[in-house]
């Protein structure tokens, strides 16, 4: 048995470094003074004053907060009422459709999201004047379609995995259905709610492909101006952006280990 | 769900039982609830589709929007004159850069799928293996990596993999090669990049299926004169199937209609579907072709994995 988990760990080492590397080393070169990649030139926080002063990344990158945020939102709206329909509802007329039309955004490849609602809007403009031009508004549209599908998953799981008993009592001591549902459904559900509109934000926050087919011009995503410039090589400032955004993430996915943790052992306790 | 449940949302039978007057209110909440979602889906995802069915079957002209219409309808003649054209269908079949497109695109992700489960199931095993915190701490470690954007862990490769990149100055430092590699800009590069980025939707799946593992079963297994690497194949592999099939159609999917890896890391000559249908859509402005190319996608890979994904919805149902 030895023998074997110390080929397990190894390998299993190997995996997390593949992992780690390249992350630990862009970290690293964040901070390098010389221009050049490779070559070491000291420690420094040029690349990041560079960051903060280059204002097409600092406007790409507010317009692709505010498009998340938005897109997030809704997504989580319309998920969870698909996701609360399909787990919720008993056999309904349509139900089939709807729940293919729910996973099959997860599968279908972006190149084919991004063309087909590209050419959407533009046969909508050409019969109903509407979406006028392409932007951030057309970008929502497209970032909430397919996040509310990744939302209606994640609460159709959660419900699924929930029994009914509590709504049944409340329903028992005379809930109405709107107060049932925002009283009782919506607080159970509400960490899956949290955590659809978080993975939708990181999604959004990240396309680059959809993006690209349904954006206008003046309208550039974060993804767009990193992946241009990207495109030429590898450019330090991104650098500096990417280690920002881990720090980020890193930062978020901690205090939530933490937060779990504490519920953990605030449970734990009274036995 | 059962179907003896009693909550008002469940099933018309409840309605028809009780006679309280918001049941009526009720339904028209369920319908506006059921309806809301599937509005949207059906013209933001549904139509869409009809749409570049339509286009595909359109030519390309130099005007606003590239394509020319299927329908001339004229009142006063009272005539819809229709022209399909089956043009870039034909070309699409004739044209043997398609279909060397389509099928390197299946054998990438094939492959990349294969290195992905071969990395990732000794990371899968030994989370399952992990005690309490270390377990929870080591989870976190291998989807860390999965909230930070996609672009950005495809981009740290190109500062890996690049000529005077770490790889390459960390092994002439080595003395095992005197010449740089080219890396970058390559089939393998590529293949790199889909491991990597896709690792931790191969490991979620295999975690779940190896940590139901009976150990019990390994230690008899190894009582009756079982050699690990034989219960390794006789025992854990056949039980991990169902994580193994799961992670390796969430890697292989996306995988085949991927853009910005071929894009970023691989050289010109490599041949993926999502990046032909890109270039022809934003280099040649070709929108009719790009339609066509798009629909043959989905007939020819993504319907097939739908049908599978339905049938097994099935199963587990049963």
């Amino acid at each position: 048995m030895k023998r074997r988990s110390l080929f397990l760990n190894i390998t299993a080492g190997f995996g997390f470094l593949f992992l780690y590397a390249p992350i630990i080393a862009l970290i690293i070169y964040s901070f390098n003074k010389s221009k050049l990649v490779t070559v070491w030139g000291g420690w420094s926080l040029k690349w990041y004053s560079e960051l903060f002063n280059n204002e097409q990344i600092i406007n790409a990158a507010l317009l692709s907060l505010k498009i998340a945020f938005i897109s997030a939102t809704l997504a989580v709206v319309l998920g969870t009422m698909a996701g609360f329909v399909l787990s919720r509802f008993g056999p309904f007329r349509g139900k089939m459709i709807l729940s293919g039309w729910i996973t099959a955004p997860l599968v279908m490849p972006e190149v084919i999201t991004g063309l087909s609602l590209l050419l959407l809007f533009v046969a909508m403009e050409g019969m109903f004047g509407w979406p006028a031009g392409r932007g951030t508004g057309t970008i929502i549209i497209a970032h909430t379609t397919f996040c509310m599908a990744y939302v209606a998953v994640i609460v159709q799981a959660r419900l699924s995995s929930m029994d009914e008993t509590l709504e049944e009592a409340a329903m028992d001591l005379g809930a109405k259905p709107s107060s049932l549902f925002f009283l009782v459904t919506l607080p159970l559900i509400a960490p899956a709610i949290i955590s659809g509109w978080l993975l939708s934000f990181t999604l959004s926050l990240d396309d680059l492909v959809i993006a690209s087919f349904v954006s206008g011009p003046g309208n550039s995503t974060l993804p767009m101006v990193i992946f241009s410039k990207v495109r030429l090589g590898v450019t330090p400032e991104v650098n500096a952006l990417a280690t920002i955004m881990i720090a980020i993430v890193a930062i978020g996915v901690i205090a939530a280990m933490y937060q779990m943790r504490r519920q953990a052992r605030m449970l734990a306790k009274p036995q | 769900m059962s179907t003896t449940s009693r909550l008002p949302w469940i099933n018309e039978s409840s309605s028809l039982m009780t006679k309280y007057n918001f049941m009526r209110r009720i339904n028209w909440g369920r319908f506006s609830v059921v309806g809301v979602p599937m509005l949207w889906l059906g013209i933001f995802f549904f139509v869409p589709f009809l749409v570049v069915f339509k286009i595909s079957l359109a030519e390309t002209a130099i005007a606003v929007p590239p394509y020319t219409s299927l329908f001339e309808m004229d009142w006063e003649e009272a005539y819809i004159n229709i022209k399909l054209n089956l043009g870039n269908y034909l070309y699409l079949f004739e044209d043997a850069f398609y279909l060397d497109a389509y099928l390197s695109s299946i054998k990438i992700a094939a492959v990349s799928t294969f290195f992905t489960l071969l990395v990732a199931f000794p990371i899968a095993y030994m989370i399952a293996r992990a005690d309490g915190p270390k377990r929870g701490l080591l989870l976190a470690l291998v989807i860390l990596p999965f909230w930070t954007s996609f672009l950005l862990r495809v981009y740290a490769w190109m500062g890996f993999l690049k000529k005077n990149g770490i790889v390459n100055e960390f092994l002439l430092s080595m003395g095992i090669i005197d010449q740089p590699l080219t890396l970058l800009q390559t089939d393998f590069a590529v293949y790199i990049g889909i491991v990597y980025t896709y690792l931790p939707f191969m490991v979620l799946p295999l975690y779940s299926a190896l940590e139901k593992l009976d150990m019990t079963l390994l230690e008899a297994a190894e009582d009756l004169g079982c050699r690990p690497f034989q219960s390794f194949f006789l025992i854990t592999l056949p039980l991990a199937i169902p994580g193994v099939v799961a992670g390796c159609l969430l890697v292989f999917i996306p995988a085949v209609g991927e853009f910005v890896i071929p894009a970023l890391l691989g050289g010109s000559d490599t041949l993926m579907i999502g990046r032909v249908l890109w270039d022809e859509f934003f280099l040649n402005r070709d929108w009719p072709m790009a339609s066509a190319v798009a629909i043959v996608m989905l007939v020819v890979l993504v319907l097939p994995i739908m049908l599978i994904r339905n049938g097994q919805g099935k199963e587990e149902a049963i």
